[in-house]
């Protein structure tokens, strides 16, 4: 859907110079120029990122080669694979690795389930009024502190907490701290952040064309299936990338419900919050943005990053 | 496709459900603000407005949310016009590398915050000698906050189309005219979509802000944290958790009506 | 790692009077200190104080430096403003660790850092020594406090103590009876309380297990918790990883463990006096000092090697030493005072009897946390110790 560059200059009406002012001259220039113009669109951002975030992304990974000294703590410049051999081969990264994968991947399923039917309800059911209240209300717990909200399922899981008197009439029991805790408590924490982009998917999808599918004689199931699902397959990815991201590095939820479990990002803060071991913590870093960039691939082979 | 009438109850029934699972934690901060119990320990032993009064003494909250909101403001700014700029160019231009600049945008969100975290706070300390201070944490917040600009605006242009600004300029009108007057209005609601949820980013980021931030710089959650570790504060904490979220309504609601006038407009 | 052209600059006009010396200084305690094997960067203590810079910056545990922005009754720092006009910024951390790392920004001019970072900071060169002779209120502090190992470095003083507790075994009176009086309900029979036993989240920890094997595994032949050669460490380690199956979560912060307990989550485990103090009335725990002794820490304030404003950095040591600094700073905390004066000054008057100030014998019991490096602590010749790194791989493994 995108308008080829080469193009539009000679759609455009010339315009004769008949003020001649420099934002006069500078936009026929720009006009005619397609090339500059983006140019000017995309050096300050791509200067912002390549500078701010590459160029820091890189030094982070050119650390991992780095060693330190353990008691003076002292970077020293010398070069070697210890470091990424030992997260490649050591056990502890592999166990913690899988846990936490595990973790945000059933954090990113258990948040899209949640969210599918309240984004459809609020996109395509409820009327224009109850719309707005819901947004508001998916919106709000946004802004009590992410902290106060771990606290707060610490107290709703603990012994005798809210869950346990909640579920102990069917027999149930409160998981106590540990996984599920964690798993529950990321879920509630990133909800909002999956919810928002499919509700925003989901109405761009028009009523008539699942009007057209029910005429043409399709069930809802199908018509969801094959109409509705594709349209707003983007939208639950760009919402994936969100709770799969954050659970992936968060360290401080599966601190607070998490039990005595560890994830990547405990070890990564433990290297440089604690240890002062930078160079480790990059290596260890490394695993997580592996990951990342394996799941943005694949998701890119759906075609889906293009239409976030 | 109709949905049937139980299909519909069925929906309303389970957003109602989440909806309650949503706000009991919530609730729980509520009745905890009140609680005689300073560890936030559940049931309440007892009724106090004790921790109301301290939290609207204490100059370190109030200090903490202006922090915050300065910080939140200032990287939402940059943000959007970064974002609107990015989201433009790939929008209205096809050229090598395209795919690789998307890619670039998503990458700050997209890989964990310790990672964002250390390699900023590497860069900064490290590779330019500046000290931490409350402007490497703009930096940083800005840098992640660009990608909820540019997903909203770029949703938003694909589905204007060109026809309009080609219009516009058919009829003369310069290339800034045409963006002040016909491409920005009809961005504007996507523009504040992406502000307030980058505002929101920014404003509960914990993360990236440990490792970003200055000494003497401390926005609302490193004060929380702070403050869960400091003896007999954690209720004031939760005090300020639910005014937060009462004054959030306020944007929310707007941020809602600009949203819903546009859509009557259209 | 590249300097800032404000570091250099400060360099070269704050050094000037005493280049020849620090140079000959830094070559005689490169030797003494040099135990890491990495570069020794010590600068002379100050011998005598100039103009007040104005502004200080701390670096403390939360609820060292309260200066009443959190709760306007607590505040012992508008005094000292007031009293020297030097301006107090602070930050706090959460970690023994992070306190190190912090340091390295160079942002600080005063740490007070308990015994597991203290000599890692001198060994870094990222504190100075400080000349007591220039803190009157260093008189009043306890004389068992002064010049210790983690305070001192081969006679040269590198700061004042400010209070000191022991890290003590927390029990359930409910669920946990008998009442332990070894450490042995935490270790060997921690099975009996599968998924409620706790333990602090700090590779420092493993010294805990060394202060138990030196009672109940006495072949093992450990003298110092804190130095420990291969077999030794391994010894603890093996404890704490058969403590993990047991293990419902470890604590760092000090709300975490008392909302455990509260709720009965957990029901064993180490602590601090003043987590005790913190549960709520009727919460069924009870707190023991073990028969094998305990871990504990004593911190101590200390001046950076780059200080802006060492006067002002000065001025604080000499003040938060003060008995009415020392004993609001230590009793709003929960640990015993420095000062023996403090105790007159404490809000309740039997705060230093809760605490054990100033009771040699108590203090006696207790192994102040310490840095292990590779040179033994104990004084062993023929082995080589393992080192904090090495306890905190080994700590992070135990976690698994």
């Amino acid at each position: 859907m995108t308008v080829d560059a080469s193009a539009p200059p000679t759609r455009r009406a010339v315009v004769p110079p008949q003020r001649g002012s420099i934002a006069r001259r500078g936009s026929v220039f720009l006009s005619r120029h397609p090339r500059v113009r983006l140019s000017l669109l995309l050096g300050a951002p791509l200067f912002w990122l390549g500078l701010v975030y590459i160029a820091a992304l890189a030094a982070l990974l050119i650390t991992a080669l780095w060693t330190v000294d353990s008691f003076t703590g002292q970077i020293s410049q010398t070069w070697t694979l210890d470091n990424i051999v030992a997260v490649l081969t050591g056990s502890l990264y592999q166990t913690v690795t899988l846990r936490t994968v595990g973790v945000a991947l059933l954090v990113t399923i258990i948040d899209i389930l949640i969210a599918l039917p309240i984004a459809f309800y609020m996109a395509k059911v409820a009327s224009p009024r109850a719309q707005r209240i819901l947004v508001i209300a998916i919106l709000m717990p946004l802004w009590a502190s992410y902290l106060v909200k771990a606290y707060a399922w610490r107290s709703v899981l603990s012994q005798g907490g809210i869950f346990e008197w909640l579920v102990s009439p069917f027999g149930g029991h409160s998981p106590g701290y540990g996984l599920p805790a964690t798993i529950i408590t990321l879920s509630y924490l990133w909800l909002p952040y999956v919810i928002l982009p499919i509700y925003a998917g989901l109405e761009r999808v028009p009523d008539s064309l699942m009007e057209a599918s029910a005429d043409l004689g399709g069930g809802t199931w199908s018509t969801l299936r094959l109409v509705v699902l594709p349209m707003i397959w983007p939208a639950i990815i760009a919402g994936s990338i969100f709770s799969f991201s954050l659970s992936l590095g968060d360290y401080i939820t599966v601190n607070i419900v998490g039990g005595a479990n560890q994830m990547l990002g405990n070890l990564v803060y433990t290297n440089v919050g604690a240890a002062n071991n930078l160079p480790l913590a990059a290596a260890i870093a490394l695993i997580p943005i592996l990951i990342i960039f394996a799941y943005l691939a694949a998701v890119r082979r759906t075609g889906a990053l293009n239409n976030l | 496709m109709r949905l049937s009438r139980p299909a519909r109850g069925l929906l309303a029934t389970i957003t109602a459900v989440v909806l309650a699972l949503i706000y009991l934690p919530l609730l729980v901060v509520f009745v905890n603000s009140f609680s005689t119990s300073q560890n936030l320990t559940w049931p309440p032993p007892g009724f106090t407005l004790e921790w109301w009064a301290k939290a609207f003494q204490s100059d370190g909250a109030l200090d903490a949310v202006l922090t915050s909101l300065q910080v939140a403001l200032a990287s939402t700014a940059i943000a959007l016009v970064l974002g609107t700029l990015i989201s433009i160019g790939l929008q209205r231009f096809e050229f090598f590398g395209r795919d690789a600049i998307s890619l670039l945008v998503i990458l700050p969100i997209a890989l964990p915050g310790i990672v964002t975290g250390i390699a900023l706070n590497n860069a900064f300390r490290t590779g330019l000698g500046v000290q931490l201070s409350i402007l490497t944490l703009i930096i940083a917040h800005a840098t992640f906050c660009i990608v909820t600009v540019f997903n909203n605006v770029i949703a938003r242009l694909r589905r204007l189309g060109t026809s309009l600004e080609d219009a516009s300029s058919d009829l003369g009108a310069g290339i800034w005219t045409t963006f002040r007057l016909v491409t920005f209005p009809q961005l504007r609601s996507a523009l504040f979509a992406g502000g307030l949820l980058a505002f929101a980013l920014s404003f509960d980021e914990i993360i990236v802000t440990t490792f970003t931030a200055g000494s003497s710089v401390k926005t609302l959650p490193l004060w929380i944290l702070d403050n869960l570790f400091r003896p007999n504060q954690a209720p004031v904490v939760n005090v300020i958790a639910v005014v937060l979220v009462l004054v959030s309504i306020v944007p929310i609601y707007f941020a809602q009506r600009i949203a819903g006038a546009e859509k009557v407009v259209r | 790692m590249k300097r800032t052209p404000a570091r250099r600059t400060r360099f070269t006009s704050g050094a000037l009077t005493g280049v020849a010396i620090v140079s000959v200084a830094l070559l005689l305690t490169a030797c003494g200190t040099n135990q890491g094997g990495g570069t020794t960067v010590s600068t002379e203590a100050q011998s005598e104080l100039g103009e007040m810079e104005g502004t200080v910056s701390l670096l403390a545990w939360p609820g060292y430096v309260e200066d009443g922005s959190n709760d306007p009754e607590v505040d012992w720092v508008s005094a000292f403003e007031d009293e020297t006009g030097c301006t107090v910024t602070s930050k706090t951390y959460g970690t023994s660790d992070e306190a190190f790392s912090l340091m390295k920004t160079g942002d600080y001019d005063v740490v007070a850092a308990s015994g597991d970072a203290s000599l890692r900071l001198v060994a870094a060169g990222d504190v100075a020594p400080v000349n007591t002779d220039l803190i009157p209120n260093y008189d009043g502090i306890f004389d068992f406090l002064k010049m210790q190992s983690w305070n001192s470095v081969d006679g040269v003083s590198y700061g004042i103590p400010h209070g000191y507790g022991a890290n003590l075994l927390m029990y359930n009176t409910e669920v946990v009876t008998p009442a332990p009086t070894s450490w042995d309900v935490v270790f060997d029979k921690s099975s009996a309380y599968k998924g409620a036993v706790t333990a602090y989240d700090s590779p420092i920890s493993l010294a805990d297990a060394a202060v138990y094997l030196m009672t109940h595994q006495p072949d093992l032949g450990i003298t110092n918790p804190y130095a420990l050669d291969e077999t030794q460490l391994a010894a603890s380690v093996q404890l704490f990883k058969d403590q993990r199956v047991n293990i419902g979560e470890y604590w760092s912060d000090y709300l975490k463990e008392v909302q455990a307990f509260e709720t009965g989550d957990t029901v064993v485990g180490t602590t601090w006096q003043v987590i005790h103090n913190s549960l709520a009335e009727g919460t069924p725990a009870a707190v023991v000092l073990p028969e094998e002794g305990a871990t504990g820490w004593s911190d101590t304030w200390m001046i950076a090697a780059n200080a802006k404003s060492p006067n002002c950095a000065y001025a604080w040591l000499d003040y938060i030493a003060s008995p009415e600094a020392n004993a609001q700073a230590t009793e709003y905390f929960g640990e015993a005072p420095s000062n023996a004066g403090a105790c007159d000054f404490t809000v309740n008057p039997d705060h230093c009897e809760v605490f054990h100030a100033g009771d040699a014998e108590y203090a006696a019991q207790i192994w102040y946390w310490s840095t292990p490096i590779a040179e033994c602590l104990d004084g062993r010749t023929d082995v080589e110790c393992t080192d904090y790194s090495d306890w905190t791989t080994a700590w992070q493994e135990i976690k698994g």
